[in-house]
């Protein structure tokens, strides 16, 4: 018998996916032209992992995305997508992901059934009416299932986009900015729907949120320029960032006299300065938390308040995507 | 529908996504206003041309044969096809829809003809509906039957071909207008050639062979030879590579086109 081609295997017989790694990208690259857009990224995403694409406009999150789905066919590189090589042809592999596209696009004139009854239809699943059914239930949009979609507010939109991407229960789920521009309502009933969905299957989203992503995800990846400058974990990623374990203190009437060249003389201390609000700030050294040994060194005094600063991804996204854009 | 076209080099065609594509988008032109209003504007078109006292002259002649309203045929259908086809792609990559639809387990290739398939079948519908003129050669006496069914064939193709080209502009632009006036200008091209001045006009400037390959692109010239009732294989086979030609034109184009 002729052994086809990892693209053309049908999805039941492809290889058991387990806890192993659905989505491997390797050296994936693409120009647009003189730009490189996407510029030889490498990761693996396992069942199981959420993981977000953060990253400024134009970082490359959205290109890395259509390639991954096989919308484009990128310059050099490769995707695996459970254990099959992603092409324009590879069929049975797209039957297993959910792909929702930036900005969530939906065939306006259609009522929210008869779009799903579509996206049934195309992928020509065993049970559809059931499929369609149970994924407006799932995604909450039993009340406006006979209204046309160009009718529906900006959130309801989204939903459809969702229970578009999920009707097959896919094992890899590609969300491109699920939640950009809904309020926050809105955003908190996507985010708990996608934290919901995350054990069994593996979702890469791309947000500029960097909250949803401590929220939501497992695993984070920084992109600037098309490279990938940091994959870790948001709480690993919270611990890089510049403020992490600052502390502050306040006084009810004045600090202890010499206290900042005392606090610079020790070596667990980065720096300590007065701040103008009269707080004592006392930045760490490897952002490792400092607080005991400063009260220590304080000794007795009246202290109004402390607080000790976990840092903000927002500040590490912004030094490390900044500092490549220099 | 999955379903295997052709075997190309070694490598398979595949059609999937083909019979969903085409239930959609035939749903669509029977659920909106805009379908039925292109089969009204068709019908008054195509009615006026045929009783006219300046084109068809059907009630003066009161002639059995259906000749006053094919010989119009072509020129209403070179107007009004490309409003069918220009909205089939520039739509979907104006809307950002053809990112959704082509990551679906869907080809290229099948749904290209999927849409295909539904336009040609509207417009088929369109040009049936035209039957209350044969009823009435009927009874104006004893008309030449083939020849009406040949009429019809030959409308349902050059509909067919010119579905085609305008498919074409419409995955070229996204800008629906650009796609109606390009869709519309192809075609009108296509059947210029075949008019006798065009033809003399390009053997003068190019020679004789010039004028004969022209004029065997000539819709107008195979359009008028089946509605002698007469069904040539080379009529047949000019009909199936045109519009194949300008499908798979239009296809290379989307596969260029879709990601920008």
């Amino acid at each position: 018998m002729t052994e086809l081609p990892p693209s053309e295997v049908p999805p039941s017989e492809l290889p058991s996916s387990g806890n192993q790694v659905l989505v491997a990208v390797s050296d994936l690259t693409k120009h647009y032209g003189p730009i490189r857009a996407v510029d030889s990224i490498t990761f693996e995403v396992r069942r199981g992992d959420v993981l977000a694409f953060l990253g400024p406009n134009g970082a490359g999150k959205t290109t890395a995305m259509k390639m991954i789905t096989g919308f484009l066919e990128p310059d050099a590189g490769r995707v695996e997508v459970c254990g099959g090589m992603m092409t324009p042809a590879a069929i049975g592999l797209r039957r297993r992901i959910g792909y929702l596209p930036e900005n969530a696009p939906a065939y306006g004139e259609m009522t929210v059934e008869a779009f799903l009854d579509f996206i049934a239809d195309v992928r020509e699943l065993p049970q559809p009416k059931k499929a369609v059914t149970a994924v407006i239930e799932r995604t909450g949009l039993a009340e406006v299932r006979h209204q046309s979609i160009e009718t529906l507010s900006k959130g309801y939109k989204r939903r459809v986009g969702l229970a578009q991407a999920l009707i097959h229960d896919p094992e890899v789920l590609i969300l491109d900015e699920p939640t950009d521009g809904l309020d926050p309502n809105q955003k908190k009933m996507i985010q708990d729907l996608i934290a919901n969905l995350s054990s069994d299957r593996s979702i890469i989203l791309s947000t500029h949120i960097l909250d949803e992503a401590e929220r939501v995800c497992n695993r984070a990846m920084i992109l600037s320029r098309g490279k990938i400058l940091v994959d870790s974990t948001p709480a690993e990623l919270v611990t890089r960032a510049p403020d992490h374990n600052v502390v502050r203190i306040g006084f009810v009437d004045r600090p202890p006299d010499g206290v900042v060249g005392r606090l610079n003389d020790t070596r667990w201390c980065e720096s300590a300065a007065m701040l103008e609000d009269g707080r004592l700030e006392i930045r760490p050294r490897d952002g490792q938390n400092c607080l005991a040994e400063v009260l220590e060194l304080l000794g007795p005094c009246a202290i109004s308040d402390v607080d000790v600063h976990q840092g903000r991804l927002d500040d590490l996204f912004r030094e490390v995507t900044q500092g490549v854009a220099a | 529908m999955s379903a295997q076209l052709a075997e190309r080099g070694g490598m398979t065609v595949q059609l999937a996504g083909l019979g969903a594509v085409l239930r959609r988008e035939l749903r669509g032109y029977f659920s909106s206003p805009l379908g039925y209003i292109f089969v009204v504007i068709f019908l008054v078109m195509s009615g006026f041309l045929m009783v006219s006292r300046d084109f068809g002259r059907f009630l003066e002649l009161r002639e059995a044969n259906l000749d006053p309203l094919f010989t119009y045929l072509p020129w209403v259908l070179v107007v009004l096809v490309p409003a069918v086809s220009m909205r089939l792609w520039a739509e979907e990559r104006k809307s950002g829809t053809v990112e959704l639809l082509l990551t679906l387990p869907v080809t290229l290739e099948g749904t290209y003809l999927g849409k295909y398939l539904a336009g040609w079948t509207f417009l088929g519908l369109s040009i049936l509906l035209t039957w209350p003129a044969v009823f009435q050669v009927a009874r104006l006496g004893d008309p030449d039957w083939g020849a009406i069914l040949c009429s019809y064939l030959a409308a349902l193709l050059t509909a067919g071909a010119y579905l085609a080209v305008g498919m074409l502009f419409s995955a070229l632009s996204k800008n629906q207008i650009v796609a109606f006036i390009l869709g519309g200008a192809a075609s009108v091209l296509f059947l210029l050639v075949g008019l006798p001045q065009s033809q003399q006009a390009i053997g003068r400037w190019l020679g004789p062979y010039a004028e004969e390959l022209l004029g065997s692109l000539s819709l107008v010239d195979h359009f008028e030879s089946m509605t002698r009732g007469l069904i040539e294989a080379r009529t047949l086979g000019f009909f199936v590579l045109f519009t194949g030609a300008w499908l798979v034109g239009g296809m290379l184009v989307l596969r260029h086109t879709k990601t920008s």
